[in-house]
């Protein structure tokens, strides 16, 4: 018996220093050294102050910025200390319903899916490129400027598929709503 | 679906094979011993240890020496997410779990499911996730990897009794191959944008002056072994939807191709081990077929959108896009949901439980089918080669000569042996779903009404006993009647399962190895492909039919209805 268990404790007790200790610390020493930014969680910060996570979206509920998706988060929407999706079933009918809201809300005929769905992190960053246009007229009436000034700051957010292939385009809302305040000079 | 949806698949699969052909020979001089760039390192472990590498183990001392080390890491891991509370690196100030949810956690990570009934970022503190989860994601890895190495050479010599060292084989996989492979993967992750820090959480003063408090922790090394080891827990609760644990596309690509390279590789170490790499191509052939069918499967149904949906005026362009993140796209979406429970990983890029009816249908099939497909790391392999001989069986009937794979004469014994293996699975899953339907405490963890509901105890059990460890998602799962018994089914989907396998070695590395004559039914053609690929499906798939029928076939018909509940 000990000739089985000996080995087994032994290396159990080992490789848990070797993989869980020294590994992960020593893979934090070198992505602080070489990704600092990334390693810390590519926050924002503006005036010295952290606003956030270029990956992480935040929260917009006022006319005068542009708006994510729906997040399913508890208890409120954006709450990047727990993510979380709706979960609900394709037949669900309180998904349903909110889907009909969410479409009212934007107004039709037709909404872009994701202005109408809660994402499956419930912190996505990113709206398509589709539904920032259709927040153009709102944020532009709410601050005061030109359609087509937003419309070209908007088309300077799209960020293409990555290595020109992957994924889909999108526009950072963080981002773009920086750029907004930036713009508008507050 | 779009072209270039199509071509971003293409491209993932093509680097997948691409590196698979490298590491499948380079896994195999690893096995071999012919590996030596830590040897330092490796005999020091064995000294400390009290190891001899050289001596051979018979299939019996092979089962207990890897029972010993999975029970010792089910202890440990065990112990420390009882006592998190107490213990160092825990910036948010964790309690202990349940002891419920540390038996099914700690049972999950061993047995290389991940099933998490808890959220990462709300529960575990970074000496969990370090010590306990990561390091149980290596353990189970290599665990699966060194049993399939027993198989392999099962069938490489005649007439002998040693599968080789446990230990040797656990440690080697460990050290020279996921150790490697999960730091320069980690590094990567890092430059993309996974945090890896010991700071539990950063505040944020929002732009329209609220607070956000952004949960860190190490994710990046832990992540990298999480794809490679093919375990698919997550650092946070949403997975590698969490923007942390997939920031891009690119990374989500990344993750794909780290959950597919190795249990293809081994497909083609096999070849190398038994001398003959068409027979390892034959098998990553099928894998490869089943994984296209799958993904453009899903690709369909997702790209299609819920037609509740399009009727209440949502936009058809982007497809269903409940539960889905927008920087990963549908396409390799699809294609990671048919990887991750292909290949019995659990991670999810895309919340499975809003997909549609045929979308979830899926990826509970490719599980059901045995994982296999690739399967796991080492489990699929040797998951597969079960399936192998009981298509050379099926063949052997056919033609009346007793069947041979490989030189070795397949008899009653391991057809016996692998109908038991094959057969876990549909008892494990059917019993266990049947019971928790007709109880009251666990009927009442289920979210959604109607067919839905039933599919979401029906995956629960899927996952568990197939170690995979996705979900759907809505399921309350951290019950004592839930952890327990997907516990149990867990247990059984490994453990139950790979010792008849392991016996079947034992059998077959025994039989002398018998010369190709003309009677031989060749095993690395397109008609062995097409009867292997029909046996998986009929034998593997063929006896969830009815359950299927009630959960998402009856749901998808009753969405077509225009139904909900």
């Amino acid at each position: 018996m000990t000739a089985i268990l000996r080995p087994a404790v032994a290396m159990v007790l080992l490789l848990t220093a070797l993989l869980g200790i020294a590994m992960p610390l020593a893979m934090t020493g070198i992505a602080g050294l070489v990704f600092p930014d990334q390693a810390g969680g590519s926050l924002i910060r503006r005036d010295g102050r952290v606003v956030g996570s270029a990956l992480i979206g935040q929260a917009f509920t006022g006319p005068r910025y542009f708006h994510p998706r729906p997040s399913a988060t508890a208890p409120e929407p954006y709450n990047a200390a727990a993510g979380a999706a709706s979960q609900l079933g394709p037949t669900s009918a309180a998904l349903l319903d909110s889907v009909r809201q969410r479409v009212a809300a934007v107004g039709g005929p037709t909404v872009p899916a994701d202005a109408a769905t809660a994402s499956g992190s419930g912190l996505d960053p990113h709206i398509s490129p589709e539904n920032a246009a259709r927040q153009i007229a709102r944020v532009a009436q709410a601050r005061g400027l030109p359609e087509d000034r937003l419309a070209a700051l908007v088309a300077q957010h799209i960020e293409g598929r990555e290595l020109g292939l992957l994924g889909e385009p999108r526009v950072n809302v963080l981002r773009l709503n920086l750029a907004l305040d930036a713009l508008a000079g507050t | 679906m779009t072209w270039i949806g199509w071509a971003q698949i293409a491209l993932v699969l093509a680097c997948v094979i691409a590196a698979a052909i490298p590491l499948g020979r380079y896994i195999d001089a690893v096995a071999a011993g012919r590996v030596a760039w830590l040897a330092p390192l490796e005999h020091a472990l064995y000294q400390a240890a009290g190891i001899d590498p050289a001596r051979g183990m018979g299939w019996k001392a092979y089962v207990l020496a890897m029972l010993a080390a999975n029970a010792g890491g089910f202890v440990l891991l065990y112990a420390l997410l009882r006592l998190q509370g107490a213990l160092p690196l825990n910036p948010q100030g964790f309690g202990g779990l349940s002891p419920w949810l540390a038996f099914n956690t700690a049972v999950s990570f061993v047995t290389n499911t991940n099933w998490q009934a808890y959220s990462g970022e709300a529960a575990m503190s970074h000496l969990s996730q370090m010590a306990g989860l990561t390091v149980q994601n290596f353990l189970s890895a290599a665990t699966g990897i060194a049993l399939a190495l027993a198989v392999c050479r099962a069938f490489a010599a005649g007439g002998v009794k040693n599968l080789g060292n446990f230990w040797a084989d656990f440690l080697r996989i460990t050290l020279y191959v996921l150790l490697p492979l999960s730091i320069v993967v980690g590094l990567v992750f890092v430059a993309m944008g996974m945090p890896q820090t010991l700071v539990g959480a950063a505040g944020a003063t929002t732009l329209e002056g609220g607070t956000q408090t952004i949960a860190l922790g190490p994710v990046a090394f832990q992540v990298a072994i999480k794809h490679l080891g093919t375990n698919g827990g997550g650092f946070f609760g949403v997975n590698a939807l969490h923007p942390f644990e997939g920031p891009s596309a690119l990374a989500t690509a990344l993750q794909i191709w780290a959950q597919q390279v190795i249990p293809f590789a081994l497909a083609l170490t096999f070849g190398h081990i038994v001398g003959d790499v068409r027979q390892g191509r034959a098998l990553l052939g099928v894998m490869l077929g089943y994984i296209l069918i799958a993904t453009a499967l899903v690709y369909a149904a997702e790209a299609g959108g819920n037609p509740l949906h399009l009727a209440a005026g949502v936009d058809p362009a982007q497809g269903n896009m409940e539960g889905k993140d927008l920087r990963f796209g549908m396409a390799l979406a699809a294609l990671f949901t048919a990887s991750t429970t292909g290949a019995s990983c659990g991670a999810v890029n895309a919340m499975l439980d809003s997909f549609t009816p045929l979308g979830g249908l899926v990826p509970m099939v490719l599980i059901q089918l045995g994982e296999v497909l690739p399967g796991g790391v080492g489990s699929g392999l040797y998951g597969m080669l079960v399936f192998v001989l009981l298509a050379v069986f099926v063949a052997g009937l056919m033609v009346g000569r007793t069947p041979e794979y490989l030189g070795k004469k397949v008899q009653a014994r391991e057809v016996k042996l692998a109908m038991l293996a094959v057969l876990v699975l549909p008892a494990s899953i059917l019993g266990f779903t049947a019971v928790s339907l007709v109880l009251p405490s666990a009927v009442s963890s289920i979210q959604d009404a109607g067919p839905h509901g039933l599919s979401e105890m029906l995956y629960a059990f899927t996952s568990a006993t197939g170690n995979n460890g996705s979900a759907f998602g809505g399921l309350t799962a951290d019950t004592p009647w839930l952890n327990t018994t997907l516990g149990i089914a867990m247990l059984l989907g490994r453990f139950a399962y790979v010792v008849p396998v392991m016996a079947i070695a034992g059998s077959l590395a025994a039989k002398p190895k018998l010369g190709a004559s003309t009677g031989t039914f060749p095993t690395h053609g397109p008609l062995f492909a097409g009867l292997l690929a029909g046996v998986i499906l009929i034998l593997g798939g063929l006896q969830f039919m009815p359950a299927l029928a009630l959960g998402p076939l009856a749901e998808h018909f009753v969405l077509l209805a225009g139904k909900t509940f």
